[in-house]
């Protein structure tokens, strides 16, 4: 009896190793750096993907009117133009790290949905942080 | 068998922990809010104070969980049983807590409330787990089978803890890396938040020993009820 349960939990734990660290480990990849994008770019042309790395500095054009953000996002090594339609979120800025989901269509990364990541670092402002110099802040980094 | 005759009221330790907690929650209140904000997200970085904690009891109550079944599988005692799984249930609304509030969080930061990225995947998995326990607990009538079948989840759902704790860290993710990092011993907060989190924690951690007790109180008198 007690063998029949070993062999159970065995099983159970190889099985679940095997999904952690086996073939689906390769299929859990939430986004592609850019380099991986254009490495094998024939495998993800006209399918839904998500891209993470930086926004390049001094990249980023928003169009108000038109609510179109234009940016390219960076792994330092490649560079992939971005076309995001509507607003930047709150956090959005340059060097930020960002995620986002969508295809490409002629060179251009079309966005559908732009996430933000953010550290895991928590500071407070070095100037200080009453509401109004936090206000100030928040306008600023916008 | 019951060694001792089942008490019919919590006994003082379990007021003690509900009594702290709930006296203590405000001043966590005020500290949350007197917290200075985050040079980068303002004070949305407060929600954290929650977040947090919520997510580190449901770990916890699942981890009592894991401990009791294992016992119950050794020993064979419903008493055991009992603290499984009123540790399971506390775990899983904390759980529940720690997946709203961050969503809360998500919507202004990342800008959305859900994607299937690792952490959060994991750990929804983790949740459907607990809810499959007690699904589980209420489809088995035979009460030994019932508590057997239930320690087996008990032991084998706590796996996703761990997973859903390392995501961040195995895989790539949206959800950023552990800011009190257990692996490392590295904290990546200003002392003065860090302060205020380790108190949430220790309140949180209060709550949750005299929520078990009284929960494992009640199912006593459930079963009690059950057997008349």
């Amino acid at each position: 009896m007690k063998g029949k349960y070993l062999l159970g939990i065995l099983v159970i734990l190889g099985a679940l190793g095997y999904m952690v660290f086996g073939g689906l480990g390769r299929n859990l990849v939430y986004f592609l750096t850019p380099s991986e994008y254009l490495q094998d770019q024939a495998r993800y042309q006209n399918r839904p993907v998500r891209l993470g790395g930086l926004v390049k500095p001094g990249t980023v054009q928003y169009d108000k009117d038109r609510l179109e953000l234009r940016f390219v996002l960076t792994d330092g090594v490649a560079e992939v133009p971005v076309l995001h339609k509507g607003t930047p979120p709150g956090m959005f800025k340059e060097g930020q790290g960002v995620v986002v989901e969508g295809r490409f269509q002629e060179g251009v990364f079309q966005g559908t949905n732009l996430l933000v990541k953010h550290s895991e670092t928590y500071q407070p402002p070095k100037e200080g942080w009453t509401p109004e110099e936090v206000r100030k802040l928040i306008e600023e980094a916008q | 068998m019951q060694k001792t005759a089942p008490l019919s009221r919590p006994d003082g330790l379990t007021w003690a922990f509900l009594g702290f907690g709930v006296l203590l929650l405000p001043l966590g209140l005020y500290l949350a809010l007197a917290a200075p904000p985050d040079a980068n997200q303002g004070y949305l970085v407060r929600i954290m104070y929650l977040h947090v904690p919520t997510a580190w009891v449901g770990y916890l109550a699942f981890f009592v969980t894991f401990l009791y079944s294992l016992l119950y599988l050794f020993r064979q005692d419903p008493r055991h049983d009992r603290v499984a799984a009123a540790s399971a249930e506390i775990g899983l609304v904390f759980m529940g807590l720690a997946l709203v509030t961050g969503m809360l969080w998500a919507r202004p930061t990342w800008g959305v409330y859900w994607t299937w990225e690792p952490r959060l995947t994991t750990t929804a998995i983790l949740f459907a787990v607990y809810v499959g326990y007690f699904l589980l607990r209420g489809a088995i009538e035979d009460p030994e089978l019932r508590r057997k079948a239930a320690a087996a989840v008990g032991v084998l759902g706590f796996l996703n803890v761990p997973i859903s704790y390392m995501s961040v860290k195995w895989w790539r993710s949206l959800h950023q890396t552990q800011s009190i990092d257990l692996t490392t011993g590295k904290i990546h907060m200003a002392p003065e938040m860090l302060q205020v989190l380790l108190f949430h924690l220790a309140v949180f951690t209060l709550l949750y020993l005299g929520f078990v007790r009284f929960r494992g109180l009640v199912a006593v008198l459930e079963e009690a009820k059950e057997e008349a």
